[in-house]
């Protein structure tokens, strides 16, 4: 016994000396080299080079695919939880002039806003924009929608006071003709006048020097022209100009001086500049148009909220997936009866979780008994447990509903034998009880599967061996074989928990309203109210649970403790 | 030492017959008995019944028919953990998600010992096999000699007084396997264990054991010391499997006492001590070992029968030379000579003259 010598000193080959030979050749210094003298990781990989090449070759077709409809799709919906432009897209003179203003004053914003807002709001309304972006402020201020719906309509009339005092004066204000001539280049106006059906509609140029002498009527008319020709296809030669141009003309009139002017028209122009210049012109106040379409554009909030979302991006859809808003002080909770994603998010989390565990329970003694029967047996019985593959999810699901309803198989065999009152039947369905019993039983098999692939690894003579060494069968179950199918419970329970925390048909079949999970409410956002950026500010929050769950679980477990097989 | 049912018997199987399928008999009418502190290996191609058996004692099968005893007492319906065995299993079943000292604390700890007493027996453990530097370790950090150690370790540290060993060191290699028989057989020899020990490699149940039990077709075949195992093989079935052997086939042509005369069917008549042959006439397979063919004639007793054989291929083995004989019709002869100094190497083609000392030849049953 005393002459015996540890297995490492034994003199003469053995695979370890062997391991550790190779263990001392790789400490010596500098790169190892190939025959040539180049370092040998590089010689490696020139020789794998057409090797990876061809694989990735051979990956590309379903790479292509998977990004462009899978990865691109997701991203781009991502994107939208934080994107905003159409606030300053739609209203970029209104969101310029507001930046002036104190949002925190408690005061309505002044006069230049409100005739940026105007201008902002009449362009919009001819280019049917204002009610997309009275949508899109109505997720954040209920009420926004049909203000901007009535505004549309209603700021025409001021136009309309100008336009018919230079009709008064002159009827060539109201026609299409005189306009074109003032306002475009000699060059276009002959081309427009040639202009025939059928033919590509001639660009507009605004006449030299115009812009100088009425610069805001020569930008609404190209407004006007760009819009005429590119969206209605139309000669604007032939059209009447917007009422927001006569409201221009008299903006112009009112601050300058055309005496200068001599093209054609001008004693049409000067004229019209006598007319605003004399004290029985009729001028509009804005303010007061505003508060007549609708009192509400008096209440600062309004404002502010106009204010709050022009930036491009926006954290708004964020918080308010946590149930808080923006403020001009900065975010806030939301008041408590309007705090509805917290309480949908702790739902899901604890439902899945529940869910989780009833799989955990029910699927190890079944993955036991398969991977301990004969081979035939078990590819039988492992047939069994896929069937529910086979089955659409949607008749599983309904199949549920017929089960568990109050007039349902369940409660009618529990009547008929007795157990419970006719009157009395049990409420198992559209609540959190419907959803955690279809979704378990759906969810099954993603529980079987890594837990059976585990435990058919694991060789019987651990057990036999606690057993030898005096282990009781519970002892032996619980401290060999139990640690060692942990990684299989690990990976049946995270894949059971991620497709859980996302489920969408069965919550929303059985879960009524107290069932139903946060991919229900993202799915109403992407369907019916149609606040897409809400629903992916949602959806973004839920990946990025999911992602810190699997970073914890690798961390806490090792991710290459998560046996799906082998 | 008698292979019957014995009173003083550590361990006994009496009349033990086992049947997986209900058709077929695993383990056939088994009567075997151990005394403490014996090596005992029990030793057969596989198939034989030889780990079935081992199994039964461990208490992982059931015997279908007899009774198995231990300390005088039936084991049968006592479930494996309470049986007090300790086993060493071939691919060493050391808990994978266990350190080293925590394996070896495992049989301690589920038989309610506290932890001082398990610390110091586990390192007891370990310092007897040379592994005490290894408690943090993981089995998977481990070679495989060093597994099997600490799998030898933790079957002993309970103090069991019969260790079970199923094949366990088939998965080493070679120089590391002859070390380990070593060092197996010292330590159940010097904690005065009683180990049962299967295995299909002979030279390993030659120079382990204290007897070894040769099982086919479930039974023993032969129940002997290693030596007697060797040299008086029972019957053709132990001398084909226990080394290297020579057989000629023939009838018996004479008996007297101890000694006979067999007629080879080639016609040549060759002295040999009977075995299980009992009257002239029976057909009988002659098994001689290699190493006791004469090839020098003057050695050989007065009047002994001699053979005629053709050299047909000399193979030099350094220690030894194997030479092998085309005799009484059979070209695979085979002698077995010693690289001495004196020694003739034989060239392929020349005839020579063989013979042996008939206590060397045995007759055996011709299957």
């Amino acid at each position: 016994m005393n002459t015996a010598t540890d297995p490492d000193k034994i003199t003469g080959p053995t695979p370890d000396n062997a391991l550790r030979a190779a263990d001392a050749s790789d400490k010596k210094d500098g790169p190892v080299l190939a025959a040539d003298g180049t370092p040998l990781k590089k010689s490696l990989g020139r020789a794998l080079r057409a090797q990876k090449l061809r694989a990735l070759a051979m990956i590309a077709p379903l790479l292509i695919f998977v990004v462009l409809t899978f990865i691109a799709p997701i991203f781009d919906m991502l994107f939208r939880s934080v994107e905003n432009q159409i606030v300053s897209d739609t209203l970029p003179r209104t969101t310029q002039a507001l930046k002036d203003w104190d949002d925190t004053s408690g005061q309505v914003p002044g006069d230049d806003v409100f005739e940026a807002a105007y201008i902002d709001i009449f362009y919009a309304a001819e280019n049917k924009m204002h009610t997309r972006l009275g949508t899109r402020l109505n997720y954040e201020l209920t009420g926004v929608s049909s203000l901007f719906r009535k505004s549309g309509r209603g700021l025409d009339d001021i136009g309309e006071v100008y336009k018919d005092q230079f009709e008064d004066l002159d009827e060539n204000w109201d026609e299409a003709e005189p306009w074109a001539e003032l306002m475009g280049s000699d060059a276009w106006l002959a081309e427009a006048r040639a202009w025939e059906d059928g033919q590509p509609l001639p660009k507009f140029e605004l006449r030299e020097g115009i812009a100088e002498v009425l610069p805001r009527t020569a930008d609404a008319y190209s407004q006007f022209a760009a819009f005429t020709r590119v969206e209605e296809e139309d000669n604007v030669f032939n059209e009447e100009p917007w009422t927001l141009v006569h409201t221009m003309l008299y903006e112009d009139l009112a601050a300058g001086d055309v005496s200068g002017y001599t093209g054609p028209r001008a004693d049409m122009l000067i004229a019209a500049d006598a007319l605003v210049d004399s004290p029985e012109f009729e001028t509009a106040d804005l303010k007061a148009v505003f508060e007549d379409i609708d009192k509400d554009w008096m209440d600062p909030v309004v404002w502010q909220t106009i204010k709050m979302y022009s930036p491009d991006y926006t954290s708004g859809y964020f918080l308010n997936s946590v149930d808080m808003q923006k403020t001009p002080d900065g975010p806030a909770l939301r008041d408590e009866d309007e705090r509805i994603y917290g309480i949908l998010f702790k739902r899901t989390m604890f439902m899945s979780l529940v869910i989780t565990f009833s799989c955990i329970a029910l699927s190890y003694p079944v993955a036991f008994l398969l991977s301990n029967l004969p081979a035939r047996t078990a590819n039988l019985l492992m047939i069994l447990v896929l069937l529910p593959f086979w089955t659409s999810l949607l008749v599983r699901t309904s199949a549920w509903k017929v089960m568990l309803q109050q007039q349902g198989v369940i409660n009618d065999v529990l009547v008929w034998i007795g157990l419970i009152a006719d009157d009395n039947r049990l409420v198992m369905i559209n609540n959190q009880l419907g959803t955690i019993i279809a979704m378990t039983h759906i969810l099954l098999p993603f529980m079987i599967l890594p837990m059976y692939s585990v435990m058919s690894t694991i060789p019987p003579y651990y057990v036999r061996a606690a057993k030898s060494l005096g282990a009781t069968n519970w002892t032996a179950f619980w401290r060999v074989y139990f640690p060692q199918s942990v990684p299989g419970i690990g990976a049946g329970s995270i894949l059971v928990f991620i497709l859980a925390i996302g489920y969408y048909i069965t919550p929303e079949i059985v879960g009524g309203t107290t069932g139903t999970f946060i991919s229900n409410r993202i799915a109403y956002h992407i369907s019916s109210s149609l606040n897409w950026g809400l629903a992916a500010a949602l959806g973004t929050i839920l990946l990025a649970v999911v992602l810190i769950l699997y970073w914890a679980y690798d961390k806490i477990v090792g991710i290459d403790n998560v046996k799906l097989g082998g | 030492m008698a292979d019957g049912s014995n009173g003083d018997a550590f361990v006994a199987f009496e009349r033990v017959q086992k049947s997986y399928d209900g058709e077929t008999l695993v383990v056939k009418d088994l009567n075997l008995s151990l005394p403490k502190g014996e090596f005992l290996t029990m030793l057969g191609p596989s198939g034989s019944g030889k780990t079935t058996c081992l199994m039964m004692l461990a208490g992982f099968e059931t015997a279908t028919h007899g009774e198995i005893k231990l300390d005088g007492v039936s084991i049968n319906n006592i479930p494996p953990h309470k049986r007090g065995i300790g086993m060493v299993f071939q691919n060493y079943a050391l808990f994978p998600h266990m350190t080293v000292a925590e394996n070896l604390s495992f049989p301690l700890e589920v038989r309610k010992m506290g932890k001082s007493d398990r610390e110091a027996k586990v390192k007891r453990a370990l310092d007897m096999v040379q592994m005490g530097a290894f408690g943090g370790r993981r089995p998977a950090q481990m070679s495989g000699g060093q597994q099997q150690r600490i799998a030898l370790a933790r079957a002993l540290v309970f103090e069991p007084e019969l260790v079970l060993m199923d094949e366990p060191l088939g998965a080493l290699d070679k120089q590391l396997r002859e070390h380990m028989q070593f060092e197996i057989t010292n330590l159940a020899h010097s904690l005065g264990i009683t180990t049962v020990y299967v295995t299909h490699d002979q030279t390993e149940a030659l120079t382990m054991s204290d007897r070894v039990a040769v099982f086919n077709d479930g039974r023993i075949q032969q129940l002997a010391p290693p030596d007697e195992l060797y040299e008086q093989p029972q019957n053709s079935f132990v001398a084909q499997f226990i080394g290297e052997n020579n057989t000629l086939e023939g009838t018996i042509a004479e008996i007297r006492g101890d000694h006979c005369v067999v007629k080879l069917d080639g016609g040549e008549t060759i002295d040999a001590t009977p075995v299980n042959v009992t009257k002239v006439g029976e057909r009988t397979q002659v098994s001689i070992r290699p190493e006791r063919v004469e090839v020098n004639k003057e050695r050989l007793q007065e009047g002994a029968h001699t053979l005629k054989a053709e050299v047909l291929e000399f193979v030099y083995m350094g220690d030894i030379f194997r030479t092998r004989l085309r005799v009484a019709g059979r070209d695979d002869f085979v002698i077995k000579t010693r690289n001495a100094p004196d020694q003739i190497r034989m060239t392929p083609g020349s005839m020579i003259e063989i013979g042996w000392l008939p206590s060397d030849c045995r007759a055996l049953d011709a299957p």
